[in-house]
């Protein structure tokens, strides 16, 4: 298929920034929106022009780097997967698909999709770890818990921090990622001891940056790649209070 | 202390009481006003001076001016927060799903501050001694003033509007309390639907009533 691509282009964190416009012929509906970037940077090297830079890792949906605003959706307006697990056959030929990067203050962009999240990392520092000691892995059922808990706790410890859910929010609100990395400890009894201390510490630092405030308009919860609940929201609401 | 007072969850919990607070007050309004529809004015006149008047009533009265201005101050204090954190815009749009009316909070929460404003005006005030006029006899204030096509006019879409406000609101409001529950989150889902739709409808009943048949 072809296809007319519209990319953000911004040189560096300092620099303007504007769309470009490419065209793409013979697009494989077999290719990943990745791979297919891919074959617009050989195109572009070949020209000898600048590719347009993209964060990657993984390319499996597991590290959260591949972040990029699809038409209108963060990760692409298919639910649940991550911009490199989304296959290029939800695109239909002559489309045009509008790239952007993240957008958000905490976010601010490095270079073309591009932004730096390394605000999420501040936070998690803050307080999103459960002090042990190091070494061999204890006993597994030593300390019990709960089955419906820890199943709660894994399914909000699967987020990846990707930052899709800050894209999607209309506040830039970081509630989604920061209720996922409160919720995964706070279900279980390792998680309890440092709880209070955790939930502050990340609230404070999570305001400090820059994030906006939540309105429970649950664009994140919908744009998601790890289907992280809103229910998590409200936990972190309640452990925050508790807290005090 | 600070931090605590105004960290973001804090002031979305004293938005949500308030919110709460005044969600508990509509009803209470609404059948006095309902009052309204009787063709003598003793009992309307009566029930509003008695919420002049009452010593308990001028306590929640003061509370109730108090939770109104925090809300209020909260709500546009929010707001700029939350568009200072997005500086720049999608050109793309924003296409994710969402709350519908969770989008226009800060607009229709505005409208209904401007209908306050015009109430405080043709009511309150008169009350307290502000602006002339017969506190005795709001029952004839009422009835003139439903009596202007633009009073009703701009009385049925600000009620319009405070509906649509309501319709986030009330759902909103448990889940920034904390206040989530498999069973219950969906009754209060519909409980909230039932209270936005009614509660202005009992409100515009009352002014088109007054206005199309009196
Ligand atoms: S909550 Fe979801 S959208 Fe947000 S960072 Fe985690 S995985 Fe990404
Ligand atoms: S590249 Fe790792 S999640 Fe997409």
């Amino acid at each position: 298929m072809n296809l007319t691509l519209k990319i953000w282009r911004q040189k560096n964190a300092g620099a303007k920034g504007n769309f470009a416009t490419y065209r793409m012929e013979d697009v494989s509906p077999k290719m990943s929106f990745l791979e297919m970037l891919d074959a617009l940077n050989k195109k572009l090297v070949e020209e000898d022009k600048d590719p347009v830079a993209f964060d990657h890792d993984c390319r499996e949906g597991i590290c959260g780097s591949c972040g990029m605003y699809i038409n209108g959706h963060p990760h692409g307006p298919v639910p649940a997967v991550t911009t490199c697990l989304l296959s290029m056959r939800y695109f239909s030929d002559g489309d045009t698909i509008c790239v952007e990067p993240w957008r958000a203050k905490p976010f601010p962009v490095i270079k073309d999709l591009i932004v730096d999240r390394s605000a999420f990392d501040k936070i998690q520092i803050a307080g999103g770890y459960i002090s042990v000691n190091a070494g061999a892995a204890p006993e597994a059922n030593s300390i019990p818990a709960q089955k419906k808990n820890s199943d709660t706790a894994f399914d909000s410890s699967i987020c990846i921090g990707c930052g899709a859910c800050v894209a999607a929010c209309k506040n830039a609100s970081a509630m989604l990622f920061v209720s996922a990395k409160i919720s995964q400890f706070a279900l279980l009894p390792q998680g309890r001891i440092e709880a209070k201390d955790r939930v502050r510490a990340m609230v404070e630092m999570m305001d400090e940056l820059g994030f906006g405030n939540c309105s429970n308009t649950g664009a994140c919860e919908a744009e998601c790649p790890k289907e992280i609940k809103l229910t998590n929201i409200a936990r972190l609401n309640r452990e925050y209070y508790k807290a005090y | 202390m600070n931090k605590i007072l105004f960290s973001s969850l804090s002031k979305k919990f004293v938005m949500a009481l308030a919110g709460l607070f005044l969600l508990l007050f509509l009803p209470l309004h609404l059948v006095i006003n309902l009052m309204l529809l009787k063709s003598d004015p003793v009992p309307f006149n009566r029930a509003a001076h008695f919420m002049a008047t009452f010593p308990v009533i001028k306590i929640i009265e003061i509370v109730l001016l108090f939770t109104i201005l925090v809300h209020i101050t909260w709500g546009i204090f929010l707001q700029i927060q939350n568009w200072l954190a997005r500086p720049i815009g999608y050109a793309g749009g924003n296409k994710s799903e969402t709350s519908f009316f969770s989008r226009f909070m800060i607009w229709t929460g505005a409208s209904v501050l401007t209908f306050l404003v015009l109430h405080f005006f043709n009511f309150y005030f008169i009350k307290l001694g502000f602006v002339p006029g017969n506190p005795e006899d709001f029952y004839s204030v009422a009835h003139r003033l439903f009596k202007i096509p633009a009073y009703n006019y701009i009385y049925l879409i600000c009620f319009a509007l405070l509906g649509l406000h309501l319709f986030h609101a009330f759902s909103s409001a448990f889940q920034t309390l904390g206040l989530n529950h498999r069973k219950w989150t969906p009754v209060v889902n519909v409980v909230a639907w039932i209270y936005a739709i009614a509660i202005p409808a009992g409100f515009a009943f009352i002014s088109l009533t007054l206005w199309l048949f009196r």
